[in-house]
């Protein structure tokens, strides 16, 4: 029987099939939060914004034992090609629950009980992985707040197209890419030092064999995302050098 | 792998590896190694292991003086307003005089400035005293509003920065471990440069040399330096947490 | 999220600084904070940009999608102008249904693009009747220091000079790309807005948010060119304070001299040198 040739053994972008998107970050984007972060992977921006430990209200919602922690997670509506109509959708809500979960995972607020910590991630430009650039930048965000954390989490979006494993989809391969086997999008969100997964979904359809490589394709992602966060984290003043990249810029008025 | 003493940690690093060492605030221990739990500046203190933070929001601890605005009176006390989104609470009982129901408001009114010391803090809120000497309202000169991790380099070790700065626009500075710094001079141009003073010395925090920086700052404003007796120069709080400052 | 809690002191102290022309962060009672634009922050709209005084940032987008024309305006396009006054830029703001400030701001800024007949809608009509562009301005907070009102305004007009015509292919129907063009604008009557307040007995411009808690009145007036002269094309009272008049002289004779000193430049902010 003969097997079907894999229709995608070269990136539409040109990339190696493990090589992530050119990536930025900085700290302390917004003056007046607790803490705050801008992450970039390609053409993907998110904004990490991070308020708290603060009271939470109302007060029946209120953990006598410890913090609670609350994303919510948005695209701004200019962020993709048809218009994102401003308010809640079920896509960022879930988006904010798979995000609070990875984030919990990491952070401790015992020494807070009765607060909430708000971590708002909005998307201002987005070519696929908008959700783990979003919690690329909120675990920047959470750390300059300094609220306590066992480690950092970073994220990475790897998959399959056609018959091919590949790190970072852009929005090509996860969007518009159907031939063959089409495409399978599995974010992953890995904890630094303990090297745990704190998120996983999956979407579209892939073998066992190939599942497992794909983790270990995510693992060695992760790492190199992971120098980019601490970077950022420890060049917040500029003083160890310039601050890799310069986030929102294009051509200045 | 060594990290530089003055270095910034990340959640999750290895600061030291050894079963002498002891993690302190800040870190916690992996196996053989002692790990940064946030996100500062680790500090490592006769095998004491910390990390100190460098941003975030102001957590009130027992102990500490902080800087508030009366925002409502109750019937046995006063609710202040001390930045973020919490409230503390002054019980009647803990001011210096006795005040019965009637005298509350003429005794500190809703908008009134005062220093106080945080009591106790409990799961259902921040109690307040203000029964000590140097703790009251504050009245006249402006407040300005810092990163509180910041609050130990305004003051200096042992109160010396915060002593330069009076000396050299002659203002009175009160430090509120909650970010709030009041100023008060005879000047507006005085009390501006303090303002300016301040602000430099926060956007220059975690940089080594700081007072020699801060002196030629002063200097450039116009103003004289008093050469402090630096008695070690740091980038820790360590010795800061219960200093009430410049109170007058 | 809660009110934003200013001390008495602090009040009187900003209104002494006022009374001898100082404001606490050194500037004069008529001077504005150091302005920074930046485009290009998305490429999948028309534009998107980002509006900086000082420390206040908002970012600014712009959509076209087709639609079908309002009844009684058969041939011309529609706008729709949105604000967000998102948590993440301000303590003070909350999650949920837009406040009274968000929609007073979206309000405000729309009518003076509206008036001052910036926006060609005529030049928007694609078949009379059917079918039009919808132009839609989108106003995110980033950050709030103060004077949201003027920083979102500006970002708002600066998105629409910048946006890029889509290219609309009529037969089959749909959206391919953009083009190099702008889209269709009366560039000569572009009008930009400035807000006033009162603190003390003092007109002051580019309010910081401590200001803007203990000012009496803040007004808000978009002024366009009319032949070289200042022309007035939208105004807005907030808060309870009074405006008396010797308050309106002062206030008109600082829309003429502001006017004169920033109008070229913001003209080249929005409509490119």
């Amino acid at each position: 029987m003969a097997v079907k040739k894999n229709l995608y053994t070269k990136r539409e972008s040109g990339r190696a099939m493990d090589e992530v998107r050119p990536m930025t970050a900085k700290v302390g984007v917004v003056p007046s939060a607790d803490g705050s972060a801008i992450f970039e992977t390609g053409k993907t921006k998110a904004i990490a914004v991070v308020r708290g430990p603060r009271t939470l209200h109302p007060q029946h919602m209120q953990n006598p034992k410890n913090g609670v922690l609350r994303v919510n997670y948005g695209m701004m509506p200019f962020s993709v090609e048809d218009r994102i109509r401003p308010g809640p959708n079920r896509r960022s809500e879930e988006i904010s629950k798979v995000t609070e979960w990875a984030l919990s995972s990491v952070v401790d607020l015992s020494e807070f009980p009765n607060t909430v910590v708000d971590v708002f991630i909005q998307i201002p430009q987005a070519d696929a992985g908008t959700r783990v650039a979003g919690i690329n930048a909120a675990a920047m965000a959470l750390a300059h707040a300094g609220i306590p954390m066992k480690e950092m989490v970073s994220a990475i979006g790897v998959g399959k197209i056609d018959k091919s494993l590949v790190v970072d989809l852009d929005k090509y391969e996860d969007s518009l890419f159907h031939d063959g086997e089409g495409s399978t999008d599995i974010p992953m969100v890995f904890t630094s030092r303990t090297k745990n997964l704190a998120l996983l979904q999956l979407d579209g359809k892939i073998s066992i064999p190939e599942f497992k490589e794909t983790i270990e394709l995510a693992k060695k992602a992760c790492e190199k995302i992971l120098v980019v966060q601490m970077e950022a984290l420890k060049n917040v003043n500029g003083e160890n050098g310039a601050p890799k990249g310069v986030p929102l810029e294009g051509n200045n008025g | 792998m060594v990290i530089e003493k003055r270095q910034i940690v990340i959640p999750g690093e290895t600061l030291v590896s050894g079963n002498e060492y002891l993690p302190g605030d800040g870190a916690y221990r992996d196996g053989g190694d002692v790990v940064a739990g946030r996100y500062g500046i680790m500090n490592i203190f006769e095998k004491h292991v910390r990390v100190i933070p460098v941003s975030g929001a102001y957590y009130p601890r027992r102990g500490n003086t902080i800087i508030g605005t009366i925002v409502d009176i109750t019937f046995n006390g006063w609710l202040i307003d001390f930045g973020g989104a919490q409230n503390a609470f002054l019980p009647v009982a803990e001011v210096p005089r006795y005040i019965n129901r009637n005298e509350m408001r003429e005794y500190l009114d809703f908008g009134e400035a005062v220093v106080v010391k945080v009591w106790d803090v409990k799961s259902r809120g921040v109690d307040l005293s203000m029964k000590m000497r140097g703790f009251g309202k504050i009245e006249g000169g402006m407040i300005i509003s810092v990163s509180p991790n910041k609050v130990p380099r305004i003051i200096g070790k042992e109160g010396s920065m915060v002593k330069m700065i009076k000396d050299a626009t002659g203002c009175s500075i009160t430090v509120g471990q909650n970010g709030k710094v009041w100023i008060s001079g005879n000047d507006s141009d005085k009390e501006l440069a303090t303002k300016k003073i301040i602000e430099f010395i926060v956007a220059h925090a975690t940089i080594t040399g700081l007072t020699e920086k801060v002196e030629k700052f002063i200097k450039k404003l116009g103003l004289k330096v008093n050469s402090p007796e630096i008695i070690a120069e740091n980038t820790d709080g360590e010795s800061e947490q219960n200093v009430g400052e410049d109170n007058e | 999220m809660g009110d934003f809690i200013i001390p008495n002191l602090q009040k009187e102290k900003i209104e002494e600084f006022i009374a001898e022309n100082k404001r606490l962060d050194g500037r004069k009672s008529d001077e504005y904070r150091k302005l920074v634009v930046k485009d290009g922050i998305s490429e999948n709209s028309a534009s998107a940009v980002s509006v900086k005084f000082g420390k206040t940032e908002v970012l600014a987008g712009v959509h076209l999608a087709l639609a079908a024309p309002y009844p009684d305006s058969q041939d011309q396009g529609t706008f729709m102008t949105n604000a967000e006054l998102h948590p993440m830029a301000s303590q003070q703001f909350d999650m949920g249904r837009p406040g009274i400030e968000s929609v007073e701001l979206a309000r405000v800024i729309d009518r003076g693009i509206r008036e001052s007949g910036f926006i060609d809608f005529k030049g928007l009509c694609i078949k009379e009747g059917e079918k039009v562009w919808q132009v839609f301005v989108d106003i995110v907070t980033i950050n709030d220091d103060g004077n949201l009102l003027d920083v979102a305004g500006l970002a708002s007009l600066i998105a629409l000079g910048r946006a890029r015509m889509p290219i609309y292919n009529a037969e089959e129907d749909k959206v391919e790309g953009y083009s190099d063009k702008g889209i269709p604008l009366n560039k000569d009557v572009l009008s930009f807005s400035m807000t006033f307040h009162k603190i003390g007995k003092k007109i002051v411009v580019d309010v910081s948010k401590e200001e803007e808690a203990v000012s009496e009145f803040r007004l808000t007036i978009a002024v366009g060119d009319n032949g070289g002269e200042p022309r007035i094309t939208a105004m807005q009272k907030g808060k309870s304070g009074v405006i008396t008049s010797e308050d309106m002289e002062t206030i008109l004779k600082l829309v003429e001299s502001k006017w004169a000193e920033m109008f070229p430049k913001i003209k080249e902010f929005v409509l490119g040198k």
